[in-house]
């Protein structure tokens, strides 16, 4: 099943480059990635393997690096636990990749980090954000914030911005990404002067939250932060809207999808999350890489977790060229030293835990598209 | 005391969705001693089936509207009696003779193979697709209260259910024939009854009751994927033991009561992560009181 969604998700092109069995002896640099391609987080790995692919494709059209080019294989890991630590050895020991690009959730990306250190293989997650993912070893990196800058900035955006003194939060307990965000906002809000008016839980994969919203409701707060996935952020918001829980809701990054808008309709519109980019911000850069995505992928309009599938696959480029060599300590090197990586997702530095310090923004649902708000840098 | 009562609401809402789907469950239970596991899928399938059909239904009838909902659970519940007789037909007749363990296994073997199958990207998909609104729906603001009209619907539908299959079971020719086969499936055969048919009779009508159940839950919570009957199926059977299986108004009351534990167990701030297990707790203290559940009657096995 694996191998039929795998060639359903990647082009011909890189099928019969695969189909040669390539190798890294030869003339061109294996690279492996794991992604949710198919589950319950499947925009996310779609995206991001989207994003992956057109930086992969870009790199070759531009002659590679090293006077090789790349070479893409990809793992579905279906949304479920277990599955990237399989997926994950298959690519390092049977396929020998010289890095891993993956995943987006933390949890995922918690299982195969311990396998990609075991082998001294550089991971580069795109779009990981809990702090632990790259706690696991010095060959993990990731290009995208992290949870602790993600929760404060949420944390000043309740208080400067929805001028909220009482937040409810209402957190995925089965998610690491979830109760990390949840933890480093409720830290930096009540450090702000906030108060946490009360503090629900829920399952991801739930359908009825409504015990825990009317809680809420009869906690009176001014806005409440859930910092869950779109699927059942979706729900959660048409449930809160049912119950008369008429106040802003807003969340992380993993907020974003379209999946959202499809489900929560007129639910969503009027929330608030911080996300890694915005596919309306004016910079060049942003520009060149929307127009360009957009060609590829018959018009749809990159999020930002095509961004940073996009920009985990160019730092890594940019890493292999760096370091001369594609030796698993030489790129590990090259990464760790970067100072000045010039993504779409905005200028990044990788600091001394091998996070990247950049900015982040934050979008609102209106008119049943995101909408661009504000940026915050670090 | 407004808290109190918004959750008694929710509860009821939620229980009655388990009191639903346990009817199925224990009327299969009722006819053939064993548990169809493969109800919560079907579960699934009923939410599904409306999902592809909408579109067309809507092209006929505006929606949402009464008349285009009832054409499509009407449809649906169609599909999904006919999918319940085929599962019946080839997965567990070739077994009726076997022990009941054996049939048991099957029917995980049953609802493991829809559930994967239907994650195929050729199938459904494992992504989770935005159920179409097929009722207009509306909040009734009652005392500082609201009360969902789909909400009410599902107690509605569901009184209504239990009503009808109560009717079906105690005063219909058919249920006299099912009660026969439950009673003693070769006795019932030597009287002229054809187990067959109503066995599959009796899938049919468990799996239409779960079709009914997947497009209400789906309009309660509008994103349907290939395995949200897990967890609901899951909670439903739990309510059919604890209401006493095989006993319909017991399915009811077992679903409306772990609904309702659900529910205040959940609205506890700071203790919402442990809902399932203090709602299970409870379950299981009860159980030791009463083993045969709710409104079960104690049987002697003979040995």
């Amino acid at each position: 099943m694996r191998d039929l969604l795998f060639h359903g998700a990647c082009s011909a092109i890189i099928l019969t480059l695969t189909a040669c069995g390539g190798g890294n002896s030869g003339s061109t640099i294996l690279v492996g990635e794991f992604a949710s391609l198919t589950g319950k987080e499947a925009t996310f790995g779609i995206s991001s393997h989207e994003g992956t692919q057109l930086a992969i494709e870009e790199l070759n059209a531009a002659g590679g690096v090293l006077g090789k080019k790349f070479e893409l294989k990809t793992e579905d890991d279906q949304s479920k636990a277990g599955e990237p630590a399989n997926v994950v050895n298959k690519l390092i020991s049977k396929d020998g990749v010289v890095a891993i690009l993956g995943e987006v959730a933390s949890s995922r990306s918690l299982e195969a980090a311990p396998i990609a250190q075991q082998n001294k293989i550089p991971m580069i997650s795109p779009a990981s954000t809990n702090p632990k993912v790259t706690e696991t070893g010095d060959y993990i990196f990731r290009v995208c914030f992290i949870d602790p800058f993600q929760g404060t900035v949420m944390a000043n955006f309740a208080t400067k911005t929805l001028k909220a003194k009482k937040v409810a939060v209402f957190t995925d307990v089965k998610s690491d990404y979830s109760k990390g965000l949840a933890k480093f906002f409720k830290e930096g809000f009540t450090k702000a002067g906030g108060t946490i008016a009360g503090e629900l839980d829920f399952n991801g994969g739930d359908k009825d939250f409504k015990a825990q919203l009317t809680a809420i409701k009869s906690a009176a707060p001014d806005a409440v932060f859930v910092p869950g996935y779109y699927t059942d952020v979706a729900l959660i918001c048409i449930q809160a809207k049912q119950l008369g829980l008429n106040v802003p809701l807003f969340g992380g990054d993993g907020w974003e999808s379209e999946t959202l808008l499809n489900i929560g309709k007129d639910a969503v519109e009027g929330h608030y999350f911080s996300t890694h980019y915005a596919a309306d911000a004016a910079s060049p850069k942003v520009t060149a890489f929307v127009a360009a995505y957009k060609k590829r992928y018959n018009g749809k309009v990159p999020d930002a977790m095509a961004a940073l599938g996009y920009d985990s696959a160019m730092f890594l480029a940019d890493g292999i060229k760096r370091a001369g060599s594609t030796d698993g300590d030489k790129i590990r090197e090259a990464l760790a030293a970067t100072t000045d990586f010039d993504a779409v997702t905005g200028k990044m530095r990788i600091n001394e835990h091998r996070d990247a310090v950049k900015s982040a923004v934050i979008l609102q649902v209106k008119g049943g598209a995101f909408k661009y708000l504000e940026t915050v840098s670090p | 005391m407004e808290w109190f009562l918004q959750q008694l609401i929710n509860g009821l809402a939620l229980g009655s969705i388990y009191a639903l789907i346990a009817l199925g469950y224990t009327m299969v239970y009722g006819v053939l001693r064993f548990i169809n596991f493969a109800h919560s899928d079907v579960l699934m399938l009923g939410a599904f089936s409306a999902y592809y059909v909408a579109p067309a239904i809507e092209k006929v009838l505006p929606l949402p509207s009464v008349l285009g909902a009832l054409v499509i659970i009407l449809i649906s519940t169609l599909i999904c009696a006919g999918i319940g007789m085929l599962i019946e037909f080839l997965a567990y007749r070739p077994l009726r003779n076997r022990p009941k363990l054996t049939v048991l296994i099957t029917a995980i073997g049953v609802s493991l193979f829809i559930e994967f199958t239907c994650q195929h990207k050729s199938v459904f998909g494992a992504d989770t697709k935005p159920f179409p609104q097929l009722l207009p729906a509306t909040d009734f603001h009652v005392l500082g209260l609201i009360i969902s009209s789909n909400d009410l619907l599902v107690v509605f539908i569901t009184a209504i259910l239990l009503t009808a299959l109560w009717f079906i079971v105690q005063r219909t020719k058919m249920g006299t024939a099912m009660r026969a086969v439950s009673f003693n499936q070769q006795a019932a055969a030597l009287m002229g009854v054809n187990i067959n048919k109503i066995i599959s009779f009796t899938f049919g009508l468990g799996s239409a009751l779960a079709a009914i159940a997947g497009i209400l839950y789906a309009l309660k919570a509008p994103g349907i994927e290939p395995l949200m009957g897990v967890q609901p199926g899951l909670r439903a059977f739990v309510a059919a033991v604890l209401g006493g299986i095989g006993n319909l108004p017991g399915a009811a009351l077992g679903g409306l009561l772990l609904g309702l534990l659900e529910t205040f167990a959940g609205g506890i701030s700071g203790l919402s992560n442990y809902r399932d297990g203090i709602a299970f707790a409870i379950l299981i203290l009860i159980l030791l009181f009463k083993p045969a559940g709710l409104l079960g009657k104690a049987t002697i096995e003979k040995v």
